[in-house]
C-alpha cells in the first residue's frame, strides 16, 4: 500500500489552508462593486399577501434598490421544482404546488422570502429590510402531517387537495396481510422519527455577479453539487443558458444533504445582480439557516412485524406519514420512497414487504434529503421494531437478528434491491465482541450499586449507497442521471491534475483521490492535485451525497487513469522498443518487466507533449476523461452497540460506551473513513438524545431557531468511540468500495434508544430522548 | 463612524466603523482576515474565537469600539513563516477537522485551553472546555485527541526546555 497509497492514513493535504484561516469560503469572497442582499422574510406561517410597500425602504441610506417577486415572475424566471416523479398507487402524479422564489401572492410557512433589499453594506440592508411593509392577510397554519390529512385542515396549496403530495405504495398488501394473520407472533409498534435541522456550521450563502458586457453570470454558492445548480438553473428557473452561467463552490463548510438543493437565495442573488448592475452577496444568519435551510426525517410509522414459531420473520408492513413542509424541496419526493421504503429488508431475510407512504404538505419548512435520507428513518423503524419483538418473545437480541440474517448473495429483497455481498455476522461478532456484551450484567449490576440504571442496546443497519445507476434511477422517477465524470491530465512535467464532478465540503477528496493516483503510477502526492467545484473548470458532474464520492466518484477516476495508463505504457514501449504488455508501472518508473529497462514517469510524460517520438499514428497528449455510471447500489452494513447510564433522580443519561462495527468493502485512508464515522455517530446521538425542530402548532412560529433553542451536539454530551472495520470488498465498482459517509447516523439512533429504553424498562419513548422524557418515561 | 486601533497579529492597525459593528465583523470586512468566522448569532458556536489580550475571546460578543487599543491574534497570526503552531500540526496528524469552518475557532479554544491549564489536559476536561464550540463534522473524538496530544507535545517542550 505504500506510505501515500490506497489503505494508507495519510495526514490532509487540504488542512493547511483551513488551519492557518486560509480556507475561502462564499461568505469570505469580495469583488470589485459588490453589495450586500438583505431577504424581506414572511413572519406568518401562512397568510395572502395584500400589498408591498418598499418606497420607505428604498429611500433608507446605502439602499441600492428593493425587489419583490412580481418583478422576478415578469422577468420569466422559474418556479422551484421537485427533480424527482412520484406516482401514487391510484397511477396519478405527484401534486406539486407551486414555489416561486420570492412569493408575491402567497407565503406558505415563516422564513418563506418576500423580497430582497440591496445596500452598501449589510447593516444597511437590514435596516431597510425593516423599513419594508407587507400588508398580509393571515390564514389559518397546520404545522404536523396527520393534522394536516383531518377534514377541514388549512390547505396549503390549491392543486394537493386535502393537503395529499401522494399515497404511494411498494410491495402487495394481500400476501402481507395473509402473513400477517397467520403469524405465530407479530409485534406492533408505533415510530416516530423526529425532524432535524442539518446544520452544517458554515451557513448558506450565494453571491451572484453579472457581467452585462458578456451577458455572462457567476454564481459563488455553498453548494454540494455546482453543476446541477447549473443544469437546474439553467433548464427550469431560466436564470441564464449553460454556457453564460457559472457556478462555483469553493470550499464549502459543511453539507448534510442541506446543500444540495438549489433555494431562492441563489437565484434571487443572479437576478438581483442584472437588475441593479452590482455583485450581490447574501450569506445566511444562523436563524434564517433554521427557518429556510431543508429539513430532514419527520416521519409518523404504524409498523406490524410477523413471525413464525421459529422466531423467522415472516412479513413486514408498514404504514408512513411524511411531512414534507411547505413546497418540494429538490428532491424530496425520492426520499420517503426509494431511498426508505426499498431498505425496509434491512439485513434480514423478509418473504414479503408492504409500504404505503403519505406524502403531506404543512406549513413548515421545506424537508429533504439530510444524512442518511430515508434509509436512517427506514433502519431506525426496523432496529427499534427488532428490539422490541426480541423483548416480547424472550430472546436475546443478537440472536433474533442473527438468526433472521441474509446470508446468500446475492439477496433479491421483496422491495427492489439486489444485496451483492456482505457478511453481517461478522460485524455483529466484532461489536459484541468490543464492547464485552457478556460482561455486561456485572457492568449492570455495579453500575445499580452507585444508583444508575444501565442499558444496552444494538442495531445491524444496511444502506444503499453508491447512488446510483442511471437507467434504474430513471426508471423510477429521477430526472437526471447520477453517474460521475473524471479528467486527468497529466502535465508535461508529470505532475497531475484530476478534475472530478464529485464535491468535497469536508470528506477530504483533495487527499483520497490524489492517494488513488499516487497509488496507481507511484508518483508522489505532491505531484497530484485535485480540481473540484467549478463549471468552467470541470465540464459536469452529480455531485456529492448519498455516500457516492468514493464507489461513483474514484470509480470514474479509476477509469480515465485506465486510460492514461495504457497511453503511458504504449509510449514507454516504444521508447523502449518493447512489447506494450511487458510495461509494468513501479514506484514512479515504467519497467519492461524482466529487464533493467525503464523510464521515470515523467519522462513518459513529456515524450507525450513533445510528440519528437511517438508511436506511429498517436495523438500528442496525456490527457484522459471518463464517465462511470454505476451497476449497482452498494450496501454498506454493520452493526453498533451503545451501552447508557440513566440517572433516575433527573432522567440524564450518560452514554459510557459506543461501538461501530462496519463494513465500508475496501478502504483508501482508514483514518478519514474513521473520521466519517465518528461524525455520524454525533449527528445520530444528537438526533436521538437532543435534537429535534419544533414548530408552536397554533402559529407555525418556529421555537427552535437558534442554538440557544436547538440542542446541538457538543463536545461534552458525547463520548470517544470505538470503531473497526469488516472488509467485503463491493463487486460492482472497480475499487470495491461501498461508501462510508452516512453509516454513522443511520445506525447510532436506534442502538441509543434500545440502549435508554432497556436501561430504564420502558419501550415507550420517543426521539429525542431527552432528561424529561426519560424521567417521565420512569415514572409509567 | 468611530476610529479603531488594534494591534492584530503584531502589527498595528486601524480603521473606521459604526459603533454597533462587531468585532468579528470589523475583523473579516474591515481588515480582510476572513480566517476567523461567523457561525451563528448568539455566541453559541465558537467559531469566532480569537485571542485577545492573551484569552481567548468570542469575537462576536464584543463590539470593535471596546476592543480598541488591545492586542488581537487570529488564526492568521497563531502560528509565525512556514511553520504550524503545535495545536495545528496536531489536528492535522488527528484529523481533528473535516469541513474546516469550526476549525480556527476550535485551534483558537483549544490554544488558550492548554495554556490555562499549563499543558496538563484530560479528555475530560477537554469537553467540558469545548462546551462553546460546536463542531459538526468531526464528532469531537479527534478533536479531543488532537488537543490532548496538543498539550502532551507543548508540555514535553516546555519541560525540555527548563
Amino acid at each position: 500500500m505504500g506510505v501515500e497509497g490506497i489503505g494508507a492514513r495519510v495526514a490532509r493535504k487540504e488542512d493547511k489552508r483551513f488551519l492557518t484561516g486560509k480556507g475561502r469560503y462564499v461568505d469570505d469572497m469580495k469583488v470589485p462593486g459588490m453589495k450586500y442582499g438583505y431577504f424581506v422574510r414572511s413572519p406568518h406561517a401562512h397568510a395572502t399577501i395584500k400589498s408591498i410597500d418598499m418606497s420607505a425602504a428604498k429611500a433608507m441610506p446605502g439602499v441600492i434598490d428593493v425587489l419583490e417577486g412580481r418583478a422576478l415572475q415578469d422577468d420569466g424566471i422559474g418556479s422551484l421544482i421537485c427533480g424527482w416523479m412520484i406516482h401514487s398507487k391510484d397511477g396519478s402524479p405527484m401534486n406539486m404546488g407551486n414555489w416561486r422564489p420570492l412569493a408575491y401572492e402567497t407565503v406558505r410557512y415563516v422564513g418563506d422570502a418576500v423580497a430582497i433589499v440591496i445596500a452598501d453594506s449589510l447593516a444597511e440592508a437590514r435596516d431597510a429590510a425593516e423599513a419594508v411593509v407587507v400588508d398580509y392577510d393571515v390564514l389559518p397554519a397546520v404545522t404536523e402531517a396527520l393534522d394536516a390529512l383531518k377534514p377541514g385542515a388549512p390547505q396549503v396549496h390549491p392543486n394537493a387537495p386535502g393537503n395529499v403530495i401522494y399515497d404511494w405504495a411498494i410491495g402487495e398488501e394481500g400476501p402481507v396481510d395473509a402473513a400477517i394473520a397467520a403469524a405465530a407472533h407479530v409485534t406492533e409498534i408505533e415510530i416516530h422519527n423526529n425532524r432535524l435541522s442539518p446544520n452544517p456550521m458554515e451557513p448558506r450563502a450565494a453571491l451572484g455577479i453579472y457581467d452585462a458586457a458578456e451577458d455572462h453570470y457567476t454564481c459563488y454558492t455553498t453548494s454540494q453539487n455546482p453543476h446541477v445548480a447549473r443544469l437546474v438553473m439553467s433548464a427550469f428557473y431560466n436564470v441564464a443558458p449553460e454556457n453564460k452561467l457559472r457556478v462555483i463552490a469553493p470550499d464549502v463548510g459543511g453539507g448534510f444533504g442541506s446543500k444540495i438543493y438549489i433555494y431562492p437565495e441563489e437565484i434571487v442573488c443572479l437576478w438581483a445582480s442584472r437588475k441593479t448592475g452590482v455583485p450581490v452577496k447574501w450569506t445566511a444568519d444562523r436563524t434564517e439557516a433554521f427557518l429556510t435551510d431543508a429539513h430532514g426525517r419527520d416521519h409518523l410509522s404504524k409498523v406490524k412485524m410477523a413471525f413464525d414459531a421459529n422466531n423467522r420473520i415472516t412479513a413486514l408492513k408498514v404504514d408512513t406519514t411524511a411531512n414534507f413542509g411547505a413546497y418540494m424541496s429538490l428532491f424530496s419526493s425520492a426520499v420517503p420512497t426509494y431511498l426508505y421504503a426499498t431498505l425496509l429488508s434491512g439485513q434480514y431475510n423478509i418473504p414479503v414487504i408492504y409500504a404505503n407512504v403519505h406524502a403531506v404538505y404543512t406549513n413548515t419548512a421545506p424537508v429533504d434529503a439530510y444524512r442518511g435520507a430515508g434509509r436512517p428513518e427506514a433502519t431506525y423503524l426496523l432496529e427499534r421494531t427488532m428490539e422490541t419483538a426480541a423483548r416480547e418473545l424472550g430472546l436475546s437480541p443478537a440472536d433474533l437478528r442473527s438468526s433472521n440474517f441474509i446470508r446468500q448473495f446475492p439477496h433479491q429483497t421483496p422491495v427492489i434491491m439486489t444485496y451483492d455481498i456482505g457478511d453481517y455476522q461478522a460485524s455483529l461478532d466484532a461489536a459484541m465482541a468490543e464492547s464485552d456484551w457478556a460482561g455486561f450484567p456485572a457492568r449492570k449490576a455495579e453500575a445499580a450499586a452507585r444508583g444508575k440504571k444501565r442499558g444496552i442496546g444494538m442495531s445491524c443497519y444496511i444502506e444503499a449507497c453508491g447512488i446510483a445507476p442511471s437507467a434504474a434511477v430513471g426508471s423510477l422517477g429521477a430526472g437526471v442521471g447520477l453517474w460521475e465524470s473524471a479528467e486527468v491530465r497529466v502535465n508535461a512535467v508529470g505532475t497531475i491534475e484530476v478534475l472530478t464532478g464529485s464535491h468535497s465540503h469536508g470528506q477530504g477528496h483533495e487527499t483520497t483521490f490524489a492517494q488513488l493516483v499516487a497509488s496507481r503510477f507511484g508518483v508522489p502526492l505532491d505531484s497530484v492535485s485535485i480540481v473540484h467545484g467549478d463549471t468552467d473548470k470541470v465540464q459536469m458532474g452529480m455531485g456529492t451525497y448519498g455516500s457516492r464520492s468514493g464507489a461513483v466518484g474514484m470509480s470514474a477516476i479509476a477509469k480515465a487513469l485506465d486510460k492514461v495508463e495504457a497511453k503511458a505504457k504504449k509510449i514507454a514501449a516504444h521508447l523502449m522498443e518493447a512489447d506494450e504488455s511487458d510495461i509494468v508501472i513501479e514506484n514512479g518508473e515504467l519497467k519492461v518487466a524482466g529487464t533493467d529497462k525503464a523510464l521515470p514517469w515523467f519522462q513518459v510524460a513529456l515524450a507525450a507533449y513533445t510528440a519528437h517520438n511517438l508511436p506511429s499514428g498517436m495523438e500528442p497528449g496525456l490527457k484522459e476523461g471518463a464517465f462511470y455510471d454505476p451497476a449497482n447500489f452498494t450496501f454498506p452494513a454493520g452493526c453498533y452497540i451503545c451501552e447508557v447510564e440513566v440517572d433516575p433522580e433527573t432522567g440524564k443519561t450518560e452514554i459510557v460506551q459506543f461501538v461501530a462495527a462496519d463494513d465500508f468493502g475496501n478502504i483508501i485512508n482508514p483514518m478519514i473513513v474513521e473520521g466519517q464515522v465518528h461524525g455520524g455517530i454525533a449527528q445520530g446521538i444528537g438526533q436521538a438524545m437532543l435534537e429535534g425542530v419544533q414548530y408552536d402548532a397554533s402559529t407555525g412560529q418556529l421555537i427552535t431557531a437558534s442554538y440557544m433553542d436547538y440542542a446541538m451536539p457538543r463536545a461534552d454530551d458525547l463520548p470517544s468511540y470505538k470503531v473497526s472495520h469488516q472488509i467485503t470488498p463491493c463487486p460492482s465498482n472497480p475499487l470495491g468500495i461501498k461508501g462510508c459517509g452516512e453509516a454513522g447516523a443511520i445506525g447510532s439512533p436506534p442502538a441509543f434508544m434500545n440502549a435508554v429504553t432497556d436501561a430504564i424498562g420502558n419501550n415507550n419513548l420517543t426521539m429525542p430522548a431527552t432528561p424529561a422524557k426519560v424521567w417521565a418515561a420512569m415514572q409509567q | 463612524m468611530t476610529k479603531v486601533t488594534l494591534t492584530v497579529n503584531g502589527r498595528k492597525v486601524s480603521g473606521e466603523c459604526e459603533d454597533r459593528t462587531l468585532l468579528v465583523n470589523f475583523i473579516r470586512e474591515n481588515l480582510g482576515l476572513t480566517g476567523t468566522h461567523v457561525g451563528c448569532d448568539t455566541s453559541q458556536c465558537g467559531a469566532c474565537v480569537i485571542h485577545m489580550d492573551g484569552h481567548s475571546v468570542k469575537s462576536c460578543t464584543i463590539l470593535a469600539v471596546q476592543a480598541s487599543g488591545s492586542d488581537i491574534t487570529t488564526i492568521e497570526g497563531l502560528s509565525s513563516g512556514d511553520a504550524l503552531h503545535p495545536v495545528q500540526a496536531a489536528f492535522k496528524e488527528h484529523h481533528g477537522l473535516q469541513c474546516g469552518f469550526c476549525t480556527p475557532g476550535m485551534v483558537m479554544t483549544a490554544a488558550d485551553m492548554i495554556k490555562r491549564h499549563n499543558c496538563s489536559l484530560d479528555e475530560k476536561t477537554v469537553r467540558s472546555e469545548l462546551e462553546g464550540n460546536i463542531c459538526r463534522c468531526t464528532g469531537y473524538h479527534n478533536i479531543v485527541k488532537s488537543i490532548l496530544a496538543a498539550a502532551d507535545e507543548m508540555g514535553g517542550a516546555k519541560q525540555a526546555a527548563e
